[in-house]
């Protein structure tokens, strides 16, 4: 017994160790070395039009990266999961996967290539005065691409476990397709959907490399908070870039709140809607 | 003829679910679909219900075509094996889906769902959700589901599937005593031929695809039209070409000219039953099923011969 309880304390250390050299040492430093120098340096750093900027820009570009995906990642889902054929469904889900396999230079190197002054339709849309690269259009459409597959995965496995049963029950009952889908389809997915959009904020907010790639890096123009956070730190402006930091370590954790706010309640439901473990015995 | 289905083809892939079936239930009836897993029964009640469109035939309900109408438009209460039941809403609120998307003033819905959890004995759990429920009680929450809207046919996709022995025993008992009350023409899917002799009033027995036979369930056990159906519904031994119902073997002690010599390979008591397993001259293998009065003077012994006659027997061209 005292062999075991060693083993489990031993663990316990070297789990919590890993999680403090790891995650908790260095974000606990940046809450310290933040207000090393007091709040006064803090409160310049929030008010210098740069960042205020950059925040807004980044919010911009989740505000409508995260809509954008939640809607086109439940349709997509729904797509490859309630098809009639498997054909074409394979390069569908790569296609879905690229993004997460990609490196997020690439990602943003691929839009200059279309998108910019250069690029086939980059010079068509510059031609009718819409300019994509260097603007924010290019940041919303990086950030897009990078968050496009979070919600598609996280509903997928959700869709294929709820099953047709519920739909095909509500249909005989009289409901129509998009009835079915808003009353029936929707509440049952809703765990995956908030988890995807969760997720897909995080990386939405913390995003670098893509937008990095189509940004063009200009103060008060086209600086998100992850960029004003490099620039900061490059020209050891190290408060501006601590409090940055923990502006978008601070969104982060919002973001995770709000996710909790959202749980289910009772322990029956979990994340995903399963039935009770007595009916899995049945089956 | 409530429902009519006629010269009904349907593949997945190559796989050929349903071959030309054609089927007429009666209205008010209480029909069974009867057949081994891959048969096509669930196939058929999904044409039914317009869940499944077939390749070729057609559907028609109280005479009108219905095949190229959506589930929505037809009528038809369906209930599923595993429930489907809205897990994210209570029983009431389940049973009175179908009733808010027609837009039933509210009163109307309030006094048919009461009516119904009444029906269904489930009164005390409107405010539960279905995950606080039994299997039992679900499936009792999805058939008072399905009524609520009137369906001119109710369709029961291996209903009782999902349940235990002793909740299934008493569901049957609980569907046939409600079929009686509503008297709505139902169609049921099993493939537990008790289960179907036990509930229905007419049986369709299927197999790969096609109906074997259909008719009272007595009729398929005494005049089997062929084989599958004589093996399908109640216990056989084959002897040669040849079939012998268990309870159709004689046992005797002395020969009468027309018997064959037996050897008593074991004696089974279950109960008043008997089952006695036995083994003929060239090795074939056969049991009989007495009851536990007739063979009380014999005094049965393993290895003991005897002497059997079948009072009837069947052979299929």
């Amino acid at each position: 017994m005292g062999e075991a309880r060693a083993a489990r304390y031993g663990l316990r250390a070297v789990a919590l160790g890993y999680l403090a050299a790891i995650l908790v040492l260095p974000c606990s430093w940046i809450v310290f070395k933040t207000f090393q120098n007091g709040v006064g340096p803090v409160w310049d750093a929030l008010a210098d039009p740069a960042f205020v900027h950059a925040f807004q820009l980044t919010l911009t570009a989740v505000a409508i990266a995260v809509p954008a995906n939640t809607v086109f990642g439940v349709l997509c889902a729904m797509a490859l999961v309630r098809r009639r054929s498997s054909r074409g469904a394979w390069f569908f889900n790569a296609s879905i996967g690229l993004p997460l396999a990609l490196s997020p230079v690439v990602v943003g190197l691929s839009l200059v290539l279309v998108y910019g002054g250069d690029g086939w339709l980059g010079q068509w849309l510059v031609e009718n005065g819409i300019q994509v690269i260097f603007s924010t259009p290019g940041i919303v459409l990086a950030t897009i691409f990078v968050t496009l597959p979070f919600v598609v995965r996280e509903v997928v496995p959700v869709l294929r476990e709820v099953g047709t049963d519920q739909e095909e029950a509500s249909w005989t009952l009289g409901a129509s397709r998009a009835q079915t889908f808003w009353r029936i389809t929707l509440p049952a997915i809703r765990w995956g959907v908030a988890y995807g959009v969760v997720l897909t904020t995080a990386r939405a907010l913390g995003e670098y490399g893509a937008v990095a790639v189509v940004s063009g890096r200009l103060a008060g123009k086209t600086e998100t908070l992850t960029i004003h956070v490099d620039e900061q730190y490059r020209r050891f402006n190290e408060v501006a870039a601590y409090t940055t930091s923990l502006v978008l370590a601070v969104l982060a954790v919002l973001t995770l709140v709000a996710m909790n706010l959202f749980k289910p309640r009772t322990k029956e439901v979990s994340l995903v809607d399963s039935d009770s473990p007595g009916d899995e015995a049945v089956r | 003829m409530s429902i009519a289905i006629r010269q009904v083809t349907k593949r997945f892939g190559d796989f050929v679910a349903l071959d030309d079936v054609s089927l007429g239930i009666g209205g008010g009836s209480l029909t069974a679909l009867l057949g081994p897993s891959g048969s096509g029964k669930s196939t058929l009640l999904r044409v039914i219900a317009g869940l499944e469109t077939p390749d070729r035939g057609d559907v028609s309900i109280l005479g009108q075509d219905v095949t190229g109408i959506p589930p929505q438009k037809r009528a038809v209460g369906f209930v599923f094996q595993h429930y489907a039941a809205f897990k994210h809403m209570t029983v009431r609120d389940n049973v009175a889906f179908g009733l808010k998307i027609r837009k039933r003033p509210k009163k109307e819905i309030q006094e048919k769902v009461d009516e119904l959890l009444g029906l269904v004995q489930l009164s005390a759990f409107a405010g539960r959700y279905p995950a606080q429920l039994s299997g039992g009680q679900r499936q009792r929450m999805a058939l008072a589901r399905a009524l609520a809207v009137e369906p001119k046919v109710l369709l029961l996709d291996e209903p009782f599937g999902a349940l235990d022995a002793q909740v299934r025993k008493e569901l049957r008992g609980w569907l046939r005593r409600l079929h009686e009350d509503v008297h709505v023409t139902t169609v049921f899917v099993t493939h537990d031929q008790e289960e179907a002799m036990e509930v229905a009033d007419r049986v369709a027995v299927m197999n790969e695809g096609r109906i074997e036979q259909t008719g009272k369930p007595r009729d398929l056990y005494e005049h089997p039209a062929n084989e599958f159906v004589m093996t399908f519904i109640g216990a056989v031994n084959r002897l040669g070409d040849s079939f012998v119902r268990p309870h159709d073997v004689e046992i005797q002690l002395v020969p009468n000219g027309e018997s064959q010599e037996a050897i008593v390979k074991r004696v089974l008591y279950l109960g008043f039953e008997v089952r006695i397993e036995l083994a003929l001259r060239d090795g074939q293998e056969l049991w009989a099923q007495v009851s536990r009065n007739d063979i009380e003077g014999l005094k049965l012994e393993p290895g003991q011969a005897i002497f059997i006659q079948a009072t009837r027997e069947r052979v299929f061209a």
